[in-house]
């Protein structure tokens, strides 16, 4: 049986190539697919990895109740205050609590690449933000002096706008703010805009309410104990939320509309290429026809008939997978991405990861499989008289 | 059209391989459709967009506010007709999920500097009496089923209200609507006084102005005018038409252009081989068919010209389907992601059929050519 299976199959595939032009028709058009939604998956996943690399699980973010981001939430000072005393937040080297009050602003900057006006987020931090965000690591200059109008700006943002390097002045409400570092924080959300101290920045502003308090806790067990106190707290009106869930939440908000599109265009393009795919095979069985009824006429069994065709649609439909995930690597790894509205913009490098990879070599198999059943089924029924009369 | 049967025949001799390669024209002339015309709906806006209407919004970002007296100045910049004024309101009704668009707008001016908007006048005196008064616009209020004489208590995720009370009460007075389709009736307008009075900060400020201008040729020049009267002050601004400030907002989003570009030619490349490919196949497989037609006394070029026919019915058909398919999906698609009330735009309809003939001539060309010219005598021996 095994045998029978294997010699079919091999004699089958050496005859692929006298059917190139039909043979490239299911290639091309899986390659097409994969190429395509690997590109779109890699955009998404890469974005959603830039949101959730700001998010830590030992972090807790805390907005007025019911707010649903930053945006839309403020906290008074005495509110501020209360949230830091809570219990489960770790402390500094010199005992205050590891927490900043976050005050954040939009800049609208120049985009190197097209010149385009874009949002930048411009995050008023405490001093002691380092105890609470050790990922930021000033890379060159100094950081912000609290009291001065000064600036610092993350990696990637220097990369993608105007006039942000140091010494650069970028103007903000009350007036000019210079430039005095460069910070990374592990190419996360924050990197893509400035951080300055809080207090300057809301006296700048003629605020006096913060958006968001974030805590760093003792553990990541503590979550609760800080939960029910600042929630029971009746002076308090305040939602609670580990930064992990804070960070999830708003990269499906980011995603939406890319999902949105990736799923029309994935389900659009999957049906073409199983009709090529189809087209393909048929035309396979069809130019085997004499051969298929030869064999079967000599006592070959249906199993080995179908198992070749099925071969055939699984390897042309692979050498399509390597081709489209190939063209999607070398098109789009690496590149960097910056989406924005006025509020802020986020850049990423978009990543084509070994996970994409096998996902759109599964995707390229499926669509073999299916693409080839039908036509191998046919091949199993060939009445073998009729196909040994047919020219 | 004598040839339709002959044409038909051709096409019907391998079903199985005109339906596939149908249904990968469909598919691929649909995806066209979906995304040239969302592209291409995107440009008609913003080729709609008035550039006798400027907008001033702080220079630093729209999210810092700027003093209402501001307004005054502006109106004596020479050309400047009149000057109207709003502000974000941020809400949502009974869930936050369900967002409402509403405006904070000083009615009478507003009127001036939107003519493209028809309210009737006794809904401008209501809101005018009316402290609480809302207008609400046509889509809004068939989306949410609200209708004139409605209460409706609204939350706002940004403001506030001086009184500690959650909800905003708006009392419905009327209704707007837009004839030209050029200003999306999907807001609930406000008063900005009864909406400055009530909110705890912030007050005495506008997220925005619109200028009405009459010389749509000076509106770099009045809006020049209008940012140096603000240079260097706390709240400097800056000014564009309508249809820069809209252009700069799609240009802030990405470059969606090159990602839609991408994929259409991708989809179209892949396409241009399953229909040429099949072509191929159909007169390869014909040839001596082909030869019997040459002896019947049809010419060379009618030989060639039913193979071009068979591919440009076949693509046709398939692009009618496809572009109906996206016709068909792209009114509740522009829903869902807010832009309610557009349709396929009809160049890209246009644009698709001409897509559907090159292709088809494209695919078709070199089986064509063979056929015309193919001789009796070698095609007949099978040579």
């Amino acid at each position: 049986m095994l045998k029978q299976i294997a010699s079919v199959t091999t004699m089958n595939l050496r005859s692929v190539p006298q059917r190139l032009g039909s043979s490239s028709v299911i290639v091309v058009g899986i390659a097409g697919v994969v190429a395509v939604l690997l590109s779109l998956f890699a955009l998404t996943r890469s974005l959603s990895g830039a949101v959730l690399a700001t998010g830590s699980p030992d972090r807790v973010i805390v907005l007025r109740a019911g707010a649903t981001g930053e945006f839309s939430s403020t906290l008074l000072v005495d509110a501020v205050a209360t949230i830091k005393d809570a219990p489960g937040i770790a402390r500094t080297d010199d005992g205050k609590p590891a927490a900043t009050a976050d005050f954040v602003a939009a800049v609208n900057l120049l985009r190197k690449e097209d010149g385009a006006r874009a949002g930048l987020a411009v995050r008023g931090v405490d001093p002691s933000v380092m105890a609470v965000r050790p990922e930021i690591k000033i890379v060159s200059g100094r950081s912000f002096t609290p009291g001065l109008r000064e600036l610092i700006v993350g990696r990637s943002a220097l990369g993608e706008f105007q006039n942000v390097a140091i010494g650069d002045e970028v103007l903000l409400r009350d007036g000019r703010w210079t430039v005095v570092g460069v910070f990374e924080s592990g190419a996360d959300a924050n990197e893509s805009g400035f951080m300055t101290d809080s207090a300057t920045l809301l006296s700048a502003y003629q605020r006096t309410a913060v958006n968001s308090v974030t805590v760093r806790l003792t553990s990541p067990d503590a979550y609760e104990t800080l939960k029910t106190a600042l929630t029971t707290n009746p002076t308090l009106s305040v939602s609670v939320e580990r930064e992990t869930d804070f960070y999830r939440r708003q990269s499906q908000e980011a995603n939406q509309i890319f999902g949105l599109v990736g799923i029309a265009v994935g389900v659009f393009m999957g049906l073409g290429a199983i009709f090529a795919a189809l087209n393909t095979m048929y035309s396979a069985v069809s130019a085997r026809a004499r051969e298929i009824a030869t064999l079967r006429a000599i006592g070959f069994g249906a199993t080995g008939v179908i198992a070749s065709v099925l071969v055939e649609a699984l390897i042309l439909a692979l050498i399509g997978a390597v081709v489209g995930a190939a063209i999607s690597w070398l098109l789009f790894n690496g590149n960097t991405v910056n989406l924005g509205d006025s509020t802020g913009s986020i850049v990423f490098k978009m990543q084509v990861t070994p996970a994409l990879l096998l996902l759109g070599v599964l995707l390229a198999c499926s669509v073999g499989l299916i693409g080839g059943l039908l036509p191998a089924l046919r091949a199993a029924r060939l009445p073998v008289a009729t196909a040994l009369r047919a020219v | 059209m004598k040839y339709l049967p002959l044409i038909w025949a051709g096409l019907w001799r391998k079903r199985v391989r005109t339906v596939l390669t149908l249904l990968c024209v469909v598919v691929a002339f649909a995806l066209f459709g979906l995304l040239h015309g969302f592209t291409a709906a995107i440009d008609g806006i913003v080729e709609q967009m008035s550039d006798t209407r400027l907008r001033t919004m702080s220079r630093v970002n729209i999210t810092q506010p700027l003093p209402l007296a501001h307004r005054a100045r502006m109106q004596t910049v020479p050309g400047v007709d009149e000057v109207s004024y709003y502000n974000f309101f941020a809400g949502y009704y009974q869930d936050r999920s369900n967002s409402v668009q509403v405006g904070a707008i000083d009615v009478a001016s507003f009127n001036v500097v939107y003519p493209d908007i028809q309210m009737e006048p006794k809904y401008v005196d209501a809101m005018l009496h009316t402290r609480n008064g809302a207008l609400v616009g046509e889509d809004l209020a068939a989306e949410q089923g609200w209708k004139i004489g409605d209460r409706i208590p609204l939350g706002s995720a940004v403001w506030t209200r001086k009184d500690g009370a959650e909800a905003w009460d708006f009392e419905i007075v009327g209704s707007y609507r837009s004839p030209s389709g050029k200003v999306p009736t999907s807001e609930l307008w406000i008063n900005y006084d009864y909406f400055d009075e009530a909110r705890a900060a912030a007050n005495g400020t506008v997220t925005l102005y619109f200028l009405k201008i009459h010389d749509s040729s000076r509106s770099a020049e009045i809006a020049e005018q209008v940012d140096a009267l603000f240079a260097n002050s706390t709240s400097e601004t800056q000014t564009q038409s309508e249809k820069d400030w809209l252009r700069a907002q799609i240009a802030q989003i990405g470059d969606i252009g090159f990602f839609v570009n991408a994929i259409i030619a991708a989809v179209m490349f892949a396409l241009l081989f399953v229909t040429g490919n099949t072509m191929v196949q159909s007169v390869r497989e014909r040839i001596p068919e082909l030869a019997v037609l040459k002896t019947y006394g049809f010419g060379n070029t009618a030989v060639m010209g039913l193979v071009l026919a068979e591919s440009v019915v076949l693509c046709s058909v398939a692009a009618a389907l496809g572009i109906g398919i996206a016709a068909v999906l792209t009114p509740p698609i522009f829903r869902e992601i807010g832009a309610g009330g557009l349709n396929l735009p009809l160049p890209v309809v246009i644009m698709g059929f001409a897509l559907a003939v090159a292709f088809a001539v494209a695919s078709a060309a070199l089986p064509a050519l063979r056929a015309q010219r193919l001789s009796i005598v070698d095609a007949l021996a099978g040579r």
